[in-house]
């Protein structure tokens, strides 16, 4: 019981970490219809740059911002130089082209820092609280929870409360009435972008500590959770991308403490084939008209 | 398909076996050695040439599909060991056997499949080959992975007949029977199936084509090919392991195929030389400059990867119409009936 207690909220604050980065995905592919395959690179590139700030300063929260900062940039940078000039008649292509970005960012990763493990700093004890002589959180854990439900928070807020957002959401719904209404769309996609990577980095400085640390290669099972969670959702509900989070972040919990770690990444094969079989459209989305 | 068809296809084998013969007497043996990877990673490449070039299905799973056919060429081999040369033959065909019933298992999935949900269920499979040879470790060692027993070249041969030259026999014999059947195959009834499929799948679907069926056998049959390659390179390195089959290797896989010219098996070839060429000359150029080891090593490592994803992307966004249209603008090359 006390280990089932203590492997459930390690799953919620893993899933925690796996809901950010899926709702990152679903930001861009809501926005632009494309599944960014090079999020979790473009995150690892902006925790490096944290990691080197934060090194040479020595202040942890420089290094922070400096990555969540990073993160905007780059995202409206590959925004703006690459995804906007992707033709969109074929869904490969996006994917392509995002597989192409993943190359080029580890491989400068690999020349830049080289590819060894690195140490990945995190902020607060890493080593739980007794609760009545049960270990179930730590104050990283808590962190966690608070920076991701900040981020849910503020994103529902943009979107639903403010200008900007309903701007962005029309970009999005119909781009050419909302061209025609003022909105500037093209902008709007790139602000998309740059808060989906800044939300990715976030996500990314979450999850790198309680891994083995930075690597080039660092988020590619992150990325593969993510995406299952994102796909458990439906790709399209921002909602549902928190509750897959979750649901993901304790299947993997219970599987790598029941069965062992090794098995988790086939869980995870698992649960996405499942859903993509049983429901492909994820748990929260209604059926499409058929083709033919 | 009529004979004629086939005979043509012939005759462009012949020579080329040729060639290849040519080639392995007259290259050195590091080169000879390489000439052996390329026709191994050929087979994939024709394959997965199908199945996205020709069928629209994306695949970043190919890399893992290439580890089954290789572990299971170990297995079956080091289990036959010593028992003579047909045992290669055996392990080989056990190999493409298995490898295509994982194929057809992933292609039954993946035919519900569309876009970026078949790249991310197919990228799953990938990242999951690690798990896989960690959590079997009696069966699969870990991450050492396993040795595989080859016996020796065939005496008949002569007593100091080259390993690699017989090596580079072996791959390009199974690289030049996958081109051949892979072109018979495409020229056909099943080729212009996997065209209608990739065009428009409710058009296929009202011609009386069965869209599901096509996906599949565009699967199974790429799968098989994955599975053959995998086994050359089994036998080319004389050892599998997990880390031979990276994510990387799917992406390079699939790299070479969209910069070789997606759904032609000429390009197959052009993106087969490519992933070997241009590690080599990567690994000359570190050479030729004149820096320390450690970031010689980071840049021999690296550069091939950036080189290989800026190609991708360039071509993915010169060509404004992408992967389906690539076919298209060749075909358009040609008068229309």
């Amino acid at each position: 019981m006390e280990r089932f207690l203590f492997l459930t909220f390690d799953g919620l604050s893993r899933g925690a970490v796996y809901a950010a980065f899926a709702l990152a995905l679903v930001l861009i592919w809501r926005a632009a219809r494309i599944v960014n395959f090079a999020q979790g690179a473009m995150a690892v590139a902006t925790a490096y740059a944290g990691y080197s700030v934060a090194s040479a300063t020595g202040s942890y929260w420089l290094g922070f911002a400096v990555a969540i900062v990073a993160g905007l940039l780059l995202g409206a940078a590959v925004e703006r130089v690459v995804m906007r000039f992707v033709d969109h008649s074929s869904p490969l292509n996006g994917v392509v082209v995002a597989l192409g970005l993943v190359l080029v960012i580890q491989a400068v990763l690999g020349m830049l820092y080289g590819n060894e493990y690195r140490p990945a700093a995190a902020p607060f004890s890493r080593s739980a609280f007794q609760v009545g002589g049960v270990a179930l959180l730590s104050r990283f854990d808590l962190f966690v929870f608070a920076a991701v439900s900040a981020v849910v928070g503020l994103l529902g807020l943009l979107f639903t409360r403010t200008a900007v957002g309903l701007r962005m959401r029309a970009a999005a719904f119909a781009p050419d009435v909302s061209r025609l209404l003022g909105v500037p769309v093209a902008g709007m996609l790139t602000l998309g972008w740059a808060l989906a990577a800044a939300v990715g980095s976030l996500a990314g400085l979450l999850v790198l500590p309680t891994e083995l640390g930075l690597h080039p290669n660092a988020m590619d099972l992150v990325f593969v959770s993510s995406f299952t969670a994102a796909v458990v959702g439906g790709l399209d509900s921002a909602v549902g991308a928190v509750v897959g989070g979750l649901v993901v972040g304790l299947l993997l919990s219970f599987v790598s403490g029941y069965l062992g770690a090794t098995v988790a990444p086939m869980a995870v094969l698992a649960l996405l084939l499942v859903v993509l079989l049983g429901r492909p459209g994820g748990l929260f989305t209604r059926g499409r008209a058929r083709a033919a | 398909m009529t004979g004629r068809t086939w005979l043509r296809h012939l005759a462009f084998l012949l020579p080329a076996a040729v060639a290849v013969l040519a080639l392995t007497y007259l290259l050195p043996p590091f080169r000879t050695y390489q000439l052996a990877t390329v026709g191994a990673y050929l087979c994939v490449t024709a394959g997965l040439t199908v199945l996205t070039g020709l069928n629209g299905q994306l695949s970043l799973g190919h890399g893992a599909l290439m580890a089954t056919g290789a572990y299971t060429l170990a297995l079956t081999q080091n289990a036959l060991a010593g028992r003579g040369q047909w045992t290669l033959l055996v392990s080989t065909a056990a190999a493409v056997v298995v490898t295509t019933a994982v194929g057809a298992v992933i292609g039954c999935a993946a035919a519900r499949l569309r876009g970026p949900y078949l790249a991310g269920l197919t990228l799953a499979v990938a990242v999951v080959v690690p798990s896989v040879t960690s959590t079997f470790e009696s069966v699969f060692n870990s991450d050492q992975g396993l040795s595989v027993a080859l016996d020796p070249p065939p005496l008949a041969l002569g007593a100091t007949f080259p390993y690699e030259r017989w090596q580079a026999w072996l791959s390009w014999a199974g690289a030049l029977l996958t081109l051949f059947l892979l072109a018979n195959l495409v020229r056909g009834r099943f080729g212009r199936n996997l065209r209608a499929v990739r065009d428009d799948e409710a058009a296929a679907r009202l011609a009386g084509i069965s869209v599901a069926r096509t996906q599949v056998s565009a699967f199974v049959v790429s799968a098989a090919c994955a599975g053959l390659g995998g086994a050359l390179f089994a036998v080319l390195a004389q050892s599998v392991s997990p880390g031979a089959f990276p994510l990387t290797l799917s992406l390079f896989l699939l790299m070479a195929v969209v910069i070789g010219g997606l759904g032609s098996l000429t390009g197959a070839v052009c993106g087969a030389v490519l992933l070997v060429a241009l590690p080599a000359a990567t690994h000359s150029l570190t050479d030729a400059v004149h820096v320390s080891p450690a970031v010689a090593q980071r840049l021999e490592g690296n550069l091939p990867l950036a080189v290989f994803g800026v190609v991708l992307i360039v071509v993915m966004l010169a060509l404004p119409g992408g992967l389906a249209s690539l076919g298209r603008t060749l075909r358009r090359e040609r008068p229309d009936p």
